[in-house]
Formats: C-alpha cells, sequence, structure tokens
C-alpha cells in the first residue's frame, strides 16, 4: 500500500481569499466568486511542497493536505 | 567592543525596527483589503507580511541586546524583560519593553498558527494594534535621534504610511464580497455549537 497526499478544503472556513490558486496553479483553481476547485485525486510527488505552501500561507486555515492510503 | 558602537548600533536597530515594523504592520493590513494586481499576486504580500516580521524581530533582538549589553547604560536583563522595572527612564523603556513582548507573542503565534487554530491566532494578532503605537511611542519618548530631523522625518512617514492603511482598512468595509452572509452563517453555527 503506498502512501499518498490529497488536499481538501474547508468549505465553511474558506474566505476566497484565492492565494492557493497563485501558489498552485497545477491543482487549484478558482470559480467565479473566487472559491478554490480542487483537481480530483491524489497530489502529485513534486507538487507536495507547492501544496504545503498554499496550506500554510492560506490566510485562514481552510486547507489541508493529508496522508490518505490508496485503496487496493 | 567599544560601548560607543553597541550605542550606535541600539539606535540604528530601533530605527530599522521601526521601518521594518510599520511595513510589516501595513503588509497585514494590504492582505487583509486583498489588494492585488497582475504584477503583485496576493501570496506576495502575505509573504512579504511574515519574512519582513522575522526580520523586525531579529533588528528588534539587536536593538534590546546591544542596549542591555552596552557597560554605559547598565540597564541589566531585568530591565528588557519586566515592564517598568528599569532605573533608566522605567516609564519610556517599559513602553518599548510592552511592545516588545506583544510582538514576540504575535510572531509565536504565528509560527504555530496551525496548532492554535485561526480564530485564537487572529484575536493575538489584533495585539498588533497595540504593539505598533506602543513601540512608535517609545522611540518619540527615549530615542536619542528623535528630535533630530531625519529621524522625525522617519517617524513621520511611518505614522502616515500606517495611518493611511488603517484609514483604507475602516472605510473599505469588507473586502470579502460574502461577509454578510458568512458571518450569519457563523453566528448560527455558533448557537448550534453552543447548545
Amino acid at each position: 500500500m503506498s502512501k499518498q497526499f490529497a488536499l481538501s478544503v474547508d468549505r465553511i472556513k474558506c474566505d476566497g481569499r484565492g492565494l492557493c490558486a497563485e501558489l498552485l496553479p497545477e491543482l487549484i483553481r478558482l470559480d467565479d466568486w473566487g472559491y478554490p476547485i480542487l483537481a480530483p485525486g491524489p497530489v502529485p510527488e513534486h507538487l507536495i511542497p507547492l501544496a504545503q505552501r498554499a496550506v500554510e500561507d492560506c490566510p485562514v486555515l481552510a486547507i489541508a493536505l493529508r496522508r490518505t492510503q490508496l485503496k487496493k | 567592543m567599544s560601548s560607543s558602537v553597541l550605542w550606535y548600533t541600539t539606535r540604528g536597530a530601533g530605527a530599522v525596527t521601526l521601518i521594518l515594523l510599520s511595513c510589516v504592520v501595513v503588509l497585514g493590513i494590504l492582505s487583509t483589503l486583498r489588494v492585488q494586481s497582475a504584477s503583485w499576486p496576493r501570496f506576495l504580500t502575505t509573504g512579504l507580511h511574515r519574512n519582513l516580521a522575522l526580520m523586525t524581530l531579529v533588528f528588534l533582538a539587536l536593538h534590546i541586546v546591544t542596549a542591555v549589553v552596552d557597560p554605559f547604560t547598565n540597564l541589566g536583563w531585568a530591565a528588557a524583560l519586566i515592564p517598568f522595572s528599569s532605573s533608566y527612564r522605567a516609564f519610556w523603556l517599559g513602553l518599548g519593553v510592552i511592545s516588545f513582548e506583544l510582538l514576540a507573542a504575535i510572531v509565536v503565534t504565528s509560527l504555530v498558527r496551525g496548532v492554535l487554530g485561526h480564530r485564537a491566532w487572529r484575536a493575538i494578532h489584533w495585539l498588533t494594534y497595540a504593539a505598533w503605537p506602543v513601540g512608535v511611542l517609545h522611540g518619540l519618548g527615549t530615542g536619542t535621534d528623535t528630535w533630530s530631523a531625519w529621524m522625525l522625518a522617519i517617524t513621520a512617514a511611518c505614522v502616515a504610511g500606517v495611518g493611511m492603511a488603517i484609514f483604507f482598512r475602516l472605510s473599505s468595509g469588507s473586502a470579502d464580497p460574502l461577509a454578510a452572509a458568512r458571518t450569519m452563517f457563523r453566528s448560527a453555527v455558533d448557537r448550534r455549537e453552543a447548545r
């Protein structure tokens, strides 16, 4: 079983500040109101540092990068 | 090290701390105002805010350490940590100590923001509006160079810059288009959790 990381957004905390999409445009884009839309699936390994930066820089701590177990 | 070198360092580092801290406060306000443009993305504001804040603490440490170890002032470490305990200009130095300790609390809580949670962190972060003016008063009250033209110009620029930022923050309302709906929703959630 391999370890993988996935991003998630707390929709209640999110204020639509949009820093995450600037820091990780590969996986996060903004909807018309400025709220993030995450690409589905795990975060590719080479993007993990950027994903961590997006998590740390979120002004309202609304994004999390969590370890997930790959099923199968 | 000669005493005069330490003394000049204390004064210089104090002035640099004032400039940096004022920039940090302005950047913090700009980030809540969601200022951005094509050449100034939003992560730049928060990144600069954080890194300049850490640099401010370095110069503040230099300011305090050189003042304490300077044999001429003979302050002692207690005077640097306990407000109003100094034998020399107790009131004005005490303001500096208070400002330093507030800033230390603000920086430390920011470094562990993820553990602390957003609400507690933000409540402590509001203390900046106490720490900055108290620091400015400390400089005005006891700064050796305060009334020389160049230092007056620096202080005036810092006060004007932060004053303008605060004015824009107060006059622009919320930068969040959904602020009203969000507040209503959150208070409903709070009421539900309180039950």
